[in-house]
């Protein structure tokens, strides 16, 4: 019997969920021990044994026999999950109990709350993702850094205070709550920010990871009533037609291929419909958010045969309704190069020189990048290679400079071949 | 061919490391399972063996005093056994060069089985 590859880590979240259900947040520690402690024993029974048919079962089997041990040996000393109350103190109901928290709804009902309450709104968005990628997603500090470009101390210290927060309250958050609402708008945003960084992000280990964690957990909101609004749907939806095109958009070597040269038949079929069934799902009620604005652009790009066959005139549509409700000088850059593509580079010149807060862009390379292509296209050869030498000099990844110093040669390439 | 033991040996602080992070813990059952598949492949797996709890008893001398044992965090502690088949010693030093418990700071003690036949 063979591993499944996520197998430790999928069974960490869920372990951490039966667990802390009931211990209580407070004893998250606690809950991590007793899952670290199932983990070790699998290696030393399996490894001269071989893996169980089912090694999630095993790991639950064991974790659930030593949570009984600890609630028994520490029942005096500790305070466990208050929803629990007295149950836990009898031997009567000790067990039916523990058998309730390791039920596969209950685990998900679990996670749910737990998610909410890792987005704590007093907490940074950092963190709020850390924590969110440690606790719900089981990915180690070591991990996060690397996806975050940040040194492992720095995320265990974040990750740290960020547990040290949690626990002030022995409860999770409960999604009955009066503040449900407000809170899972922080929630979406945290998984979208989660999905952007693996989109964006170049530690091919990791990024499809990632993306692939934000989808499944957003896909977590849609099966409770309380979070499956139009808006989550919209975001699930705009999560999975984007990442689609991850197989696309970097090839074996990590090189960076842009959405008009990507190779369409190399888009995830399967996500393309899963997408566009939840965005149909996602039309009802009376509230359009950039969600929905986001998830439709990119199912006109997901069902577009071509570049030629895309619908830039409705692209850009879409792009001047998210500038009225939620503008930013990135959308602006990408309404921009829509323009150039439906009348021409140079209404994409004016349009990218119209935009506002330019200098906010100062360190995004996808501006002089998109100013060079149009130049480019206009034959304006010199002033496309300046564009795309300063886009690379200010390039935040590996993956990104090798892109734009490739657009420099090419079209340095251009200039010798074409006469003066 | 003659039997081999294989010991085991780790501290707790090196044992929790190993399975510290889920990914961690993927990759160590991983190796360790391909390494045991390979002994078994190659025909040298003679008994996979059996773990052994990490705290017991120990009972000493004349008194048949009883104590809590193995002790210490810090120590070494023996967490499991195997049997190969092997050539000769040097055969079994070989292949316990794979022993993924070497990477995370353990040891695997080999020794020869008695030969009881003369």
């Amino acid at each position: 019997m063979e591993l499944s590859e996520p197998l430790f880590r999928r069974e960490h979240a869920r372990l951490i969920a039966a667990l802390t259900r009931i211990f209580g947040v407070h004893n998250l520690p606690l809950a991590e021990d007793v899952v670290q402690d199932a983990f070790c024993r699998a290696l030393e029974i399996w490894k001269v044994r071989g893996v169980p048919d089912n090694p999630a079962a095993w790991l639950m089997a064991v974790a659930k026999h030593r949570a009984l041990d600890v609630v028994r040996r520490e029942q005096t000393a500790r305070t466990f999950a208050p929803e629990y109350g007295r149950m836990l103190e009898s031997e009567w109901t000790l067990v039916p109990a523990l058998d309730e928290a390791f039920r596969l709804s209950a685990i998900q009902d679990e996670q749910l709350r737990m998610m909410f309450t890792c987005c704590h709104p007093q907490l940074p968005e950092e963190a709020q993702i850390a924590l969110v990628l440690n606790i719900l997603c089981g990915f180690g500090a070591s991990e996060i850094a690397s996806a975050f470009l940040a040194s492992r101390a720095a995320i265990e210290k974040r990750i740290a205070r960020g547990k040290k927060m949690l626990a002030a309250s022995p409860r999770l958050f409960d999604l009955a709550d009066s503040d449900c609402r407000a809170r899972l708008s922080t929630v979406e945003r945290a998984l979208y920010l989660l999905f952007n960084e693996g989109y964006h992000g170049t530690d091919t280990t990791v990024r499809g990871d990632l993306c692939h964690e934000a989808i499944r957990l957003g896909s977590l909101l849609l099966e409770a009533p309380r979070t499956a609004l139009p808006e989550t749907f919209a975001l699930v939806a705009l999560m999975c037609l984007q990442a689609a095109r991850l197989p696309a958009r970097l090839d074996a070597a990590g090189d960076l291929t842009p959405l008009l040269e990507q190779e369409r038949s190399r888009w995830d079929p399967q996500l393309i419909e899963h997408g566009l069934s939840l965005l149909d799902r996602s039309a009802t009620g009376d509230v359009l958010t950039p969600y929905h604005l986001e998830a439709a652009i990119a199912a006109a790009h997901a069902t577009a045969r071509s570049v030629d066959d895309t619908d830039w005139r409705q692209i850009v549509e879409l792009y001047d309704h998210l500038m009225e409700a939620a503008p930013s000088p990135v959308i602006a850059l990408s309404r921009a190069i829509a323009v150039g593509q439906r009348d021409g580079p140079r209404a994409g010149l004016d349009a990218l020189a119209s935009i506002d807060e330019t200098d906010r862009l100062g360190r995004y390379p996808f501006y002089p990048a998109a100013i060079g292509e149009m130049q480019r296209r206009l034959g304006d050869v010199d002033a496309a290679t300046r564009n795309f030498s300063a886009a690379a000099a200010i390039a935040r990844n590996a993956a990104e400079r090798r892109f734009l110093e490739r657009r420099v040669s090419e079209c340095s390439a251009a200039t010798k071949t074409t006469p003066p | 061919m003659s039997h081999f033991l294989y010991l085991y040996r780790m501290t707790e602080k090196a044992r929790q490391d190993a399975m510290g992070e889920p990914q961690r813990a993927q990759d160590n059952m991983q190796r360790w399972i391909a390494w045991m598949h390979d002994l078994q492949a190659k025909g040298h797996l003679k008994d996979g063996g059996q773990p052994l709890e990490r705290t017991g008893k120990v009972v000493r001398g004349q008194q048949k005093s009883v104590t809590d044992g193995p002790y210490t965090e810090a120590k070494d502690v023996v967490g499991g056994y195997t049997i190969v088949d092997a050539r000769d010693i040097d055969q079994a030093v070989e292949l316990s060069r794979g022993c993924p418990i070497l990477d995370g700071g353990g040891s695997v003690e080999v020794r020869p089985v008695m030969k009881m036949d003369f």
